[in-house]
């Protein structure tokens, strides 16, 4: 796939990664930029394609060469309109439909429970402290497709570290948003709102548990969990909560809400395992946005060198 | 009637051209299969209600022109049933057919749906003049099978869902209230209500 080692070949030559990795969306804009000139006979004034983003705030980041993935990148318009956010109702375009009308200016986090230092942060405040660096991660649905995704943010740890947990806390409890005039899915009691999630502390404090506030360079757009989300790939997606306003650190294990819903379906852990089924369906192979074949579900979403010790000794079937 | 059957015809397979036109254009999502999948199943499943609201409609309206057009629609679930069928054997499971008879088996809504489609199958096959005066007594008995099918994909439908009902509630209602016209004292109670004729202009 892509170059590892320099050979002979100097740097300046290489295609940079990110460009590659957009090529399908720079062929499309190239080809319908082309056709349209040359339909008007102005072909050979089209030069190349200067890349403008996509229009939401850029953030100032660095490159984490550690956490990539070697895939293709799940395009943007794909990553932005198939969404599962059901705060914004239950169908996969109706998030990118509605989630405008929610507010995310200001937006501040409650850190409450057994921490030493319970308060309120600016969301800004926290953002200014930490270096914002960009992460590419799979994301797995429990519903059987997949992409790939470069998020923009911080280690879920940094913020642990800030707060300082008491001997206390054996879990993080998170909480999305809940305000109905704006989340028009939440009028409707298809979950028990406000959305909830949860994590043992050590899965919390694992280097790769991150706290996203962009993608693809710049701000989460709203239906991806504006303005702040978890993200924890190892885990199916509903894990990584969306729009977090409140981070609790309980001795209990949290109740999630999809586990609430249906316990027999959605355990706590909820890792990506394509030995365990769920109930209704098979999770051996998923669909990755884009592709026409299916690919095998790698276990723990190919995250196993980084996570299967949080689980050793574990019974992944009973604690599903 | 010829007029109208064809019209009806042509009307019916607008859905799966659509359906095509836009998976043709790159403009059934970031998913598209399972845009297929879904819009079929969905749509075969309009064309089941479809079917069975023409005999609500001859009692409403008193007319038996309704009836004409029951064996089509019902010829054209079948059609919509197959290519739901066909999405799930080819983009679901690429005709791995040992991992479909185990998914036939394990997972009830995939059992409730091929076992409809599998009483959908004779329904279509005696749907002819030819077949239906062969069958003679039995056709009526055997066509009847559909209800059962109602209720079955139905529970389909309902047992795909992860939280949000708000569908198949609502096709579960319509067909409740489809099939309430199937009792004699029922009709003739509406019969009543309903003072108007609607008759179609013959040509």
């Amino acid at each position: 796939m892509f170059i590892k080692k320099a050979v002979s070949i100097k740097p300046s030559e290489i295609t940079p990664k990110e460009i590659y990795q957009q090529r399908r969306q720079f062929l499309k804009t190239s080809i319908n930029t082309g056709l349209g000139l040359a339909a008007t006979g102005l072909l050979a004034t089209h030069t190349a394609d200067v890349f403008a983003g996509y229009g939401l705030k850029t953030l100032k980041h660095v490159k984490n060469t550690k956490y990539t993935v070697d895939d293709d990148l799940t395009e943007y318009k794909d990553v932005t309109t198939y969404n599962n956010f059901y705060e914004f109702g239950t169908s996969k375009s109706s998030p990118a439909a509605t989630a405008h009308k929610l507010n995310t200016t200001p937006w501040s986090i409650k850190v409450e429970g057994h921490v030493e230092k319970p308060a309120t942060y600016h969301l800004e405040d926290l953002m200014n402290e930490q270096t914002l660096e960009e992460r590419i991660y799979r994301l797995r649905c429990v519903e059987r497709w997949s992409m790939v995704i470069p998020w923009l943010g911080f280690p879920l740890s940094e913020l642990i570290k800030k707060v300082k947990p008491t001997s206390k806390a054996k879990y993080v409890e998170f909480s999305t948003l809940y305000r109905p005039e704006e989340m028009q899915g939440q009028r409707r009691g298809v979950l028990d709102w406000p959305y909830v999630e949860g994590l043992r502390m050590d899965e919390a404090m694992n280097p790769l548990a991150f706290l996203a506030v962009g993608l693809y360079g710049e701000v989460l757009p709203n239906q991806n969990g504006a303005p702040i989300r978890l993200v924890v790939p190892w885990k199916y997606g509903f894990k990584s909560i969306k729009s977090i306003v409140t981070i609790r650190f309980t001795e209990q294990q949290p109740v999630s809400s999809w586990t609430r819903a249906a316990p027999r379906e959605y355990g706590f852990y909820s890792n990506v395992n394509p030995n365990v089924d769920h109930p209704r369906w098979s999770q051996r192979r998923e669909r990755r946005i884009g592709e026409f074949l299916k690919r095998k579900t790698l276990m723990f979403n190919g995250y196993a060198d980084e996570v299967a010790h949080l689980y050793a000794g574990m019974d992944l079937k009973k604690y599903f | 009637m010829r007029f109208y059957k064809i019209s009806v015809f042509i009307l019916c397979l607008l859905p799966i051209s659509l359906l095509l036109y836009f998976f043709y254009i790159d403009e059934l999502g970031a998913n598209p299969f399972e845009t297929l999948t879904r819009q079929s199943g969905e749509w075969s499943l309009r064309f089941l209600l479809l079917t069975l609201a023409m005999t609500p409609l001859k009692v409403i309206l008193k007319q038996s022109w309704p009836l004409k057009f029951r064996r089509m629609l019902g010829v054209y679930t079948f059609f919509y049933a197959s290519i739901h069928l066909l999405t799930y054997i080819w983009f679901d499971q690429f005709f791995d057919w040992p991992e479909i008879w185990l998914d036939i088996v394990k997972r009830p809504f995939i059992t409730m749906g091929v076992l409809s489609w599998f009483i959908l199958l004779p329904l279509a096959v005696t749907s002819t003049k030819a077949m239906k005066k062969r069958s003679g007594r039995y056709w009526k008995k055997l066509h009847q099978f559909v209800y059962l099918v109602g209720v079955l994909v139905l529970l389909h439908y309902f047992m795909l869902v992860k939280a949000d009902y708000w569908w198949p509630v609502l096709y579960a209602v319509i067909f409740i209230v489809l099939m309430t016209f199937r009792f004699k004292a029922i009709q003739q109670g509406i019969s009543h209500l309903f003072w108007f004729k609607i008759p179609l202009r013959q040509e």
